[in-house]
C-alpha cells in the first residue's frame, strides 16, 4: 500500500484554554481521527478529542491478581511440596508467614504491569513519529499546544481542513509530511 | 474559583513565586543540565564523592580478599556496622516516597518541585542499603542465594524467616522507585531531548525519552499509570519498613521482641529521611539560584513532617521504656536499664539529644524559616538516627539472656571505611544528577502555574 505522503494537518495555539476549545469544536464538526499534544497532562483534553478508554488499570488488576497469586503459590509449593522443612513443629503450609511475600509480589506485578502496560497501550518506545518533521513541534514540550487531524480521517480534505482550522484562531498552521 | 493557588494562601509562601511562565520554568530548569557549565566547586565535590567511593570499593574489595573478619563483627554482635547502616539507609530512602507517592495522592502541590531529586535521593540511598547485607552475607559471590531460583542443589530459601521477607521487600522496593523515577522523567526527557543543541546529546535524551509526544491520549493514560503507581508505592513504602522492624521484632533478643517496632521504625525512616531531603534541598537551591522552586514553604512543611515524625519516634522511646517495665520481663527491664546505665550509656543519651531534644526548636517558626538551622537540625537528625540503630543492635546483642555471652563491638577502621565510602558513593550519585537530568520535574512546574489551568 502506498503511503500518503501528508500524515495530517496541525495549528499550534498558545494556551491549554484555547487548545482545548479547539478540540472540542473539531471533533464537534465531525472529525475523529484527532489528536492534541501538550507540554504538560491536560484533563479535559482526552474527552475533548474523544478518548474515553483508558485499559491501563485494568492491566494493572491483572497484573497485581497474578502476582498475588504466583508469589502464594510459589511459596506453598516450595514450603509444602518441594522442600518441606520441620521448623520448630510450624505447619508447612504457615499462610500467616507467607502474607508479606505475597503482599510485596502483589505490588511487584503490578507495578511493572503499570508502567509497561501503559508504554505498550501508548505504543512507546517510538523513535520516530511523522508530527516530528514540523520544526515548531519541538515547542510541544515547552509552552506551545498542538492540534492535529490525521490525513486518515474521512473528512479530511487539505483545503477544507485548513480552512477549517483557520476558523479557530490558531498562532500557525503547518502540514505535516509522513 | 480559578484563584491560582498561590493567592488562595497568602498568608504562606507561596510554592513557586510568581511571574513565572511555562517557558520560563523549562528554560530554568533544563539549562542547569543544558548550557549552565559545570562550576570548580562541582568539580571538587564530586572529586571528593568520588575519591570516598574509591575508598569504599577498596574496603569491599580487602572484605573478599579477607572475609569479615576485618570487621568489627563478633559473637555476641553479629550485626554490627553492616546492619546498622542498611537500616539506616534504607530509612533514609523512605522519604522520596513518601514526597512522591502519598503527597500525591494526598494532592499537596508544593511536592512537585522536590520529588524528582527526592526520588533520586531514594534510589542512591536504596542502593547503598542493598550493598550492606549482600556483603555481610559471608561469601558475597553467592548472595544470589537469597533469591529462590531452581538450582542443582535442589533447597530453596526459607520463607518463614523474615530475612527472606527483606529480601523480597528491598529489592520489590528498589524496582518500584527506580519505575516510577523512570515514568516521571519520560515527559522532562522528551524536553531535554527537543531543547538539546548537540546531536549527541539529543540522541541520548531522545532515546531515553522513548520518543514521547505529548499525545493527549498518552498522557491520559500517563496519569493514570502514574496515579497507580503512587497509590501501590505507597503501601509498599510502609511496608518496607515494617519488614525491616520484623527483622528485629519477630526474634526474641530483648529489647527486640516488641509490636511498636514496625510504626515507629517507619516514623523514624520519614524522620531521617526528610532531614537528608534538607540537607540537600538547602545547598541545592542556594547554589543552583532555585529559591524561586524551592521556597520557604517547602522548607516549612519539611521541618513540620520531621517534627511530626520526631514527635512519634519519641513516642516509641517512651512506650519502649513503658514496656520495658510494664511487661515485667526482667531482661527487658535489664535491657531499658542497661541503655541508660550500661556501657553504652553515652550513645543512647546522645541519641535522646539529637532525636527527641534538639530537634524540638523546629517549634519556632523563626528557625523554621532559616536554612541554615533548618540544615543544622537535619544533620542532627541523621546522626541521632543512625545512633538510634546502633543502641538498638548493639545494645541489646552486646547483653542478652546468658551473662557467658556477653561481649563489647568495636568497629574497625574498615567498618568506617564502608561507612563512610557510601556516603561518598551517594553523594557522587547525587552530583551527576544534578548535572545529567532535571532535577525539578519540569511538567509538574508548569501545571502549578495559573496559566494551566483550563478556563471555561
Amino acid at each position: 500500500m502506498k503511503r500518503d505522503p501528508i500524515y495530517g494537518l496541525m495549528a499550534e495555539f498558545d494556551s491549554p484554554t484555547a487548545l482545548v476549545e479547539a478540540a472540542r469544536k473539531t471533533h464537534a464538526a465531525g472529525y475523529k481521527k484527532i489528536d492534541a499534544y501538550s507540554p504538560f497532562p491536560v484533563e479535559e483534553l482526552a474527552e475533548a478529542i474523544g478518548f474515553h478508554h483508558d485499559e491501563v488499570p485494568l492491566v494493572v488488576l491483572i497484573g497485581g491478581i497474578v502476582g498475588g497469586v504466583s508469589g502464594y503459590l510459589m511459596q506453598w509449593w516450595i514450603s509444602a511440596v518441594d522442600y518441606p522443612l520441620n521448623i520448630g513443629g510450624k505447619p508447612y503450609n504457615s499462610w500467616p508467614a507467607f502474607i508479606v511475600i505475597t503482599f510485596e509480589m502483589t505490588i511487584l506485578f503490578a507495578g511493572i504491569s503499570a508502567v509497561l502496560g501503559m508504554l505498550a497501550l501508548n505504543g512507546l518506545p517510538m523513535p520516530y513519529h511523522p508530527v516530528f518533521n514540523v520544526p515548531r513541534f519541538a515547542l510541544a514540550s515547552k509552552d506551545r499546544f498542538f492540534l492535529i487531524v490525521f490525513s486518515s480521517d474521512k473528512k479530511y480534505d487539505p483545503a477544507g481542513t485548513r480552512q477549517f482550522f483557520e476558523t479557530l484562531a490558531p498562532r500557525s498552521i503547518s502540514e505535516v509530511p509522513s | 474559583m480559578s484563584e491560582p493557588l498561590n493567592t488562595l494562601e497568602s498568608d504562606r509562601a507561596p510554592v513557586i513565586e510568581p511571574g513565572h511562565t511555562f517557558a520560563s520554568v523549562t528554560e530554568k530548569i533544563s539549562a542547569i543540565v543544558l548550557t549552565r557549565p559545570a562550576s570548580n566547586g562541582w568539580f571538587a565535590g564530586f572529586g571528593i564523592a568520588f575519591m570516598l567511593t574509591m575508598m569504599m570499593l577498596y574496603a569491599v574489595g580487602y572484605l573478599f580478599l579477607k572475609g569479615i573478619g576485618i570487621w568489627g563483627d563478633t559473637i555476641p554482635i553479629g550485626w554490627g556496622f553492616a546492619i546498622i547502616n542498611f537500616v539506616w539507609w534504607i530509612g533514609i530512602g523512605h522519604a522520596g516516597t513518601l514526597i512522591s507517592a502519598i503527597l500525591l495522592l494526598l494532592r499537596q502541590s508544593w511536592r512537585n518541585s522536590i520529588n524528582r531529586f527526592a526520588e533520586a535521593m531514594t534510589l542512591f540511598a536504596v542502593a547503598c542499603a542493598g550493598l550492606f547485607p549482600a556483603i555481610h552475607v559471608g561469601r558475597p559471590w553467592l548472595a544470589y542465594w537469597l533469591f529462590p531460583y531452581p538450582n542443582t542443589m535442589r533447597v530453596w530459601p526459607q520463607f518463614r524467616s523474615p530475612l527472606m521477607w527483606d529480601v523480597f521487600a528491598v529489592s520489590t522496593y528498589a524496582t518500584i522507585s527506580a519505575l516510577f523515577w523512570f515514568i516521571g522523567l519520560i515527559p522532562d526527557l522528551a524536553t531535554l531531548r527537543d531543547r538539546a543543541e548537540h546531536t549527541t546529546t539529543k540522541i541520548i535524551y531522545g532515546i531515553l525519552s522513548l520518543g514521547w509526544r505529548g499525545s493527549a491520549r498518552h498522557w491520559h493514560r500517563y496519569e493514570t499509570a502514574y496515579l497507580l503507581l503512587a497509590g501501590l508505592a505507597t503501601p509498599l513504602v510502609l511496608s518496607v519498613h515494617t519488614v525491616v522492624s520484623f527483622d528485629f521484632a519477630i526474634g526474641i533478643v530483648p529489647g527486640w521482641h516488641t509490636t511498636i517496632f514496625p510504626p515507629y521504625f517507619v516514623a523514624g525512616a520519614i524522620y531521617s529521611g526528610f532531614a537528608m531531603v534538607l540537607m540537600l534541598a538547602i545547598p541545592i537551591r542556594k547554589i543552583y539560584g532555585l529559591e524561586d522552586f524551592i521556597t520557604e514553604r517547602h522548607l516549612q512543611n519539611s521541618a513540620k513532617v520531621m517534627l511530626a515524625t520526631g514527635l512519634i519516634v519519641a513516642y516509641g522511646y517512651g512506650i519502649e521504656a513503658f514496656m520495658g517495665w510494664y511487661s515485667g520481663d526482667r531482661y527487658d527491664a535489664f535491657t531499658i536499664w542497661n541503655r541508660l546505665h550500661g556501657r553504652y550509656a553515652i550513645p543512647y543519651y546522645m541519641l535522646l539529644l539529637c532525636n527527641i531534644f534538639i530537634p524540638q526548636v523546629l517549634w519556632i517558626r523563626k528557625l523554621r524559616k532559616s536554612p541554615l538551622a533548618l540544615f543544622l537540625v537535619s544533620f542532627v537528625v541523621l546522626v541521632g538516627m543512625w545512633l538510634e540503630r546502633f543502641i538498638i543492635i548493639v545494645v541489646s546483642l552486646s547483653r542478652d539472656f546468658l551473662t557467658s555471652s556477653w561481649g563489647m563491638y568495636y568497629p574497625t577502621r574498615w567498618d568506617w571505611m564502608t561507612y563512610i565510602g557510601t556516603l561518598g558513593f551517594f553523594l557522587a550519585c547525587m552530583f551527576l544528577f544534578c548535572r545529567l537530568l532535571p532535577m525539578i520535574s519540569i511538567f509538574e512546574m508548569r501545571t502549578l502555574l495559573p496559566e494551566a489551568e483550563v478556563k471555561e
